[in-house]
């Protein structure tokens, strides 16, 4: 099936079968391979990307279900000129990452996150990434990450 | 001295590329010409394989060739890397371990067929079209029942589900009896040390490729050591010599020790891509990484220790049945004999010790090591049971512990279980750690969670671990089958940049950040001048990878020792180009000077030279600056800390949640402690993981019940406090130039028995005797506990 949509801004346009999911199409049909795919029960939230503006974890849907939409993934997250969004630079500054491989997903969660609620609690922010693994980091340092993106004053990563 | 030197918290280069989703994991990866395979694999545990029928399957769209156990008739097994020799100086009994189940099914996972198609739905679509033939066998799950006379043997050629029976120190034996027998007080505790799955968040991936016009092969796999898996999979299994063999491990998505290992997929695709002159790739659905990834731990241990009237430890006996699963993984019997019953002293002076393992053979997945490996396990028991004597005695846990550590003053210490510490002080890290945690004033948080209704309790766990693995010499004399060294060659490019080529593989330790950070202090350049090349047997030199709290303190040092060739042939040149005599060259701040003038050179004026050599002391040495370096450690490096935890139990459902959490541990001395912290904050979510929430699950019949992360409880963000770190109480490591110790596994090592020992405080507090719950402490085994 021909499907057209608009991802990071751009129109594009690809084939997928019935059952290919959109997790698959960004990454073989699109090459998008920032979203990743860790799981296959949609549980770890690596394949999280926002589907008008929505965060969904793209392994959950079908590709043919995302025709026309807007989709934004990890790679569409840094500001126009490059440089880091705010977001992915308190990730930097507090150390919220370590193998990176959950990392994509938890940006688009915490993204959407500070839209809904833009100085969240600490316990909102862990409430919110239940959908979200991370093997690496505990935790702690996305926490403060998110915190510190928000405007919240936190300790410095190696505090 | 460069103020990004050794010390700092610099902020991690890898991060922008990770950040942005351009990083390069192995399924980013897609070779011109790729072919899929999706492997059959096993449903039932134990059974004999009679058939496999793949004509209708080989008739199914798309698909290339299906490959069955007949087709590795002339390919070794997967290479076991550890002998270990029995109580009675007899080898371990080391069955085959086949890239596909030959004539019988030994666990569920186990692969049967592969097929390999154009597209990997089509793969698995005709893998669904093939006919198994086979009559099911009675599993052998229980690790006591397959040791029982007359039990089910997994492997008929064996002469039964015991790997081997290992005894440690066996001479001390009778002396440990013989003290047990005039102790005035022994403390018994039986206990489990929870099956785990390290479940890294990539699973793992496996890419072969064929090059025909140079007859070489090239595998791009999801590994913590490549240079490892090219020797293993090369020499014993498909026989391909290292010069026509690459292995290339890109970014990798954590490892936490399952990515160590050789496994038959790596070795499948390598094969089929020569058999089909086709790239074919291999991605785990998160389903299969379940049942093929090696898991962890699975221990079933009985502790004693035998305390005199005056409370010191006068001996410890243990006894422990160590699950290997189906087949020996790769460094499967390591884990529990030497990598755990040479830490059964603990931070502790107890003269007298013996631990008795027992590894059995079952139709499981493969167990080997998982972040801490052995080291978890011996803590695990002797923290509990230390507390448990405490409690018995109507002693303070942490008087008790500090009352029978070894001294500062004793170091080095030789332990009855064959290691020496070279340096530690357990005394400053308990009371950093109490102070950390205002152990003094937890009364008063006690009340104000009994005014809520919940009970509250505290625990600690004291840890000491070998890491740094390990002096190739003595591991040799253990049954290492390799040796476990580590290399650098560091390449001074002539315009004064360097590249750093490590034999250690970074999956999300940051090496690529705290590398370049040594160099920079040795030579007073910036760190941004340095570059880590890793993971490429290409074009690294051959290294043991990264695993055991290894990186830093030996591909640390080998890269020290290569850049100490490199100043020393620079000083050299330096001093030519000065007129100057050798001796009197300095280096710093990134300038050569001649002590006692003001004459100088910059590093880059000198490595200028070294690749122009117009004014050039050629009759002396070579052009160019590159030196390689091969690092031995002398010993193990012993980090060691205290960590506290306090949870709150609620009475009505036996839900347990942690408090605070407290780490306050000796590193010796650290390169970038904001990774550091980082190191440890994971390791302790995954140990409150393995104490609270983590269990793989097998039924009877060898179906594995918690084979989804909708069945295995994964800790979420939500299970976890904020963790309270600090590494400040510093011993340096006494053998290794950099005075480092290593920090990957602490966190894992010394977290599950403080968090154990604090429910049972909570219960015990609230009147309850409960003297063990075995883990993961659940509310229904907590509840279970508390209204037995």
């Amino acid at each position: 099936m021909k499907l057209k949509m608009h991802v990071n801004g751009r129109e594009v346009t690809g084939e997928a079968e019935g059952r290919t999911l959109l997790s698959a199409f960004l990454r073989d049909g699109l090459g998008l391979t920032g979203t990743h795919i860790g799981c296959d029960t949609s549980q770890c939230g690596a394949c999280t990307v926002h589907v008008n503006g929505r965060q969904v974890k793209s392994c959950t849907m079908f590709a043919i279900e995302a025709d026309g939409a807007e989709v934004t993934t990890i790679e569409g997250m840094e500001n126009a000129d490059g440089s880091l969004s705010v977001l992915q630079q308190a990730f930097q500054d507090h150390h919220g990452l370590q193998c990176g491989f959950c990392t994509p997903g938890m940006v688009m969660a915490a993204a959407a996150l500070l839209r809904e609620i833009p100085q969240p609690t600490e316990a909102q922010i862990r409430a919110h990434l239940d959908g979200n693994i991370c093997r690496c980091t505990g935790y702690h340092n996305i926490v403060k990450a998110i915190l510190a993106a928000s405007g919240q004053p936190v300790a410095m990563a190696a505090e | 001295m460069p103020k990004d030197g050794i010390g700092a918290s610099i902020k991690r280069r890898e991060d922008p590329r990770f950040l942005t989703g351009r990083g390069r994991y192995t399924d980013d990866i897609n070779l011109n010409g790729q072919a899929h395979v999706h492997f059959l694999r096993a449903d039932v545990a134990h059974a004999v394989l009679n058939g496999i029928d793949t004509s209708a399957a080989a008739a199914m769209p798309g698909v290339l060739r299906i490959f069955t156990a007949a087709d590795f008739s002339g390919v070794g097994g997967l290479p076991c890397g550890w002998q270990v020799t029995d109580r009675h100086g007899q080898p371990m009994q080391e069955p085959k371990h086949p890239i596909m189940a030959e004539g019988k099914i030994r666990h569920v996972g186990e692969i049967l067929a592969a097929v390999v198609a154009e597209s990997v739905e089509q793969a698995r679509d005709a893998a669904e079209a093939i006919e198994v033939d086979y009559d099911e066998l009675p599993a052998v799950i229980d690790m006591k029942a397959a040791c029982a006379e007359g039990a089910v043997k997994v492997h008929d050629d064996l002469t039964s589900n015991l790997c081997y029976d290992w005894g440690f120190v066996e001479e001390n034996k009778a002396a440990v009896d013989e003290a047990f027998a005039s102790a005035a007080h022994v403390t018994t505790l039986e206990l489990v040390n929870n099956r785990l799955v390290a479940n890294p968040m990539e699973p793992r991936v496996a890419i072969g490729d064929y090059a025909l016009h140079d007859d070489s092969s090239t595998l791009y796999t999801t590994s913590q050591n490549p240079h490892v898996i090219r020797l293993l999979m090369g020499a014993f299994v498909l026989g391909i010599p290292e010069h026509k063999l690459r292995v290339v491990a890109p970014d990798v998505g954590g490892g936490f020790g399952t990515k160590i290992f050789h496994y038959a997929e790596e070795a499948f695709c390598t094969f089929a891509a020569k058999q089909l002159r086709r790239p074919v790739k291999w991605t785990s659905t998160r389903s299969e990484a379940f049942i093929s990834d090696a898991h962890g731990r699975d221990h079933v241990t009985k502790i004693e220790l035998a305390l005199d009237s005056e409370h010191n430890f006068i001996a410890l006996r243990t006894d422990t049945y160590a699950n290997m699963g189906a087949y020996l993984s790769t460094f499967a019997p390591s884990v529990p004999t030497w990598l755990h019953g040479t830490l059964m002293a603990g931070n502790y002076r107890t003269p007298l010790i013996y631990v008795n393992v027992k590894a059995v053979f079952t139709n499981t997945v493969p167990v080997d090591a998982y972040r801490g490996a052995g080291r978890p396990e011996a803590t695990f028991q002797l923290e509990r049971v230390v507390d448990k004597a405490a409690r018995e005695l109507a002693l303070d846990p942490a008087e008790l512990r500090r009352q029978n550590f070894i001294r500062k003053d004793q170091f080095p210490y030789a332990t009855p279980v064959a290691v020496e510490y070279d340096t530690g002080d357990y005394e400053a890290t308990l009371d950093k750690a109490l102070a950390m945690s205002d152990y003094a004033g937890f009364d008063a948080r006690r009340q104000e969670s009994e005014a809520r209704g919940k009970l509250r309790g505290i625990g600690l766990s004291h840890y000491i671990e070998a890491c740094g693995i390990a002096p190739s010499n003595l591991v040799g004399q253990l049954g290492a089958r390799a040796g476990l060294y580590e290399s650098a060659t560091v390449r001074v490019n002539a315009t004064g940049g360097i590249v750093v080529m490590t034999g250690s593989h970074s999956h999300g330790q940051g090496h690529e950040t705290s590398f370049p950070q040594v160099i920079a202090e040795m030579i007073g350049i910036a760190p941004d001048q340095v570059e880590i090349v890793h993971g490429d047997t290409a074009n690294t030199p051959m290294g043991m990878g990264t695993y055991g709290s290894r990186s830093i303190a030996v591909g640390g040092s080998a890269m020290v020792r290569a850049t100490e060739k490199i100043i020393a042939k620079a000083k050299k040149i330096a001093a030519h180009l000065m007129e100057a005599a050798e001796a009197d060259i300095e280096l710093k701040d990134g300038a050569f000077t001649v002590a006692g003038t003001d004459k100088s050179v910059a590093w880059g004026d000198v490595t200028l030279a070294a690749y122009v050599p117009h004014n050039y002391p050629l009759d002396e040495i070579e052009p160019g600056l590159e030196e390689t370096a091969f690092y031995d450690p002398a010993n193990f490096t012993y980090p060691s800390g205290c960590y506290i935890c306090e949870v709150e139990v609620d009475p009505d459902t036996g839900r347990v949640e942690v408090q605070s959490f407290t780490a306050a541990d000796d590193f010796g001395n650290v390169i970038n402690p904001m990774i550091v912290a980082g190191q440890v904050h994971g390791g302790v979510g995954q140990g409150i993981g393995q104490a609270l929430l983590e269990n793989c699950v097998y039924d009877g019949d060898g179906q594995l019940l918690s084979a989804s992360y909708m069945d295995y409880a994964m800790p979420r963000a939500r299970d976890l406090p904020m963790i309270a770190v600090d590494h400040s109480c510093c011993t340096p490591c006494t053998h290794n130039p950099l005075g480092v110790k290593g920090c990957g596994e602490a966190g894992a090592i010394g977290s599950p028995p403080a968090l154990v020992n604090a429910v049972v405080d909570a219960l015990h507090r609230a009147g309850k005797e409960v003297s063990h719950i075995d883990m993961p402490l659940s509310p229904a085994r907590v509840w279970a506990a508390m209204n037995g």
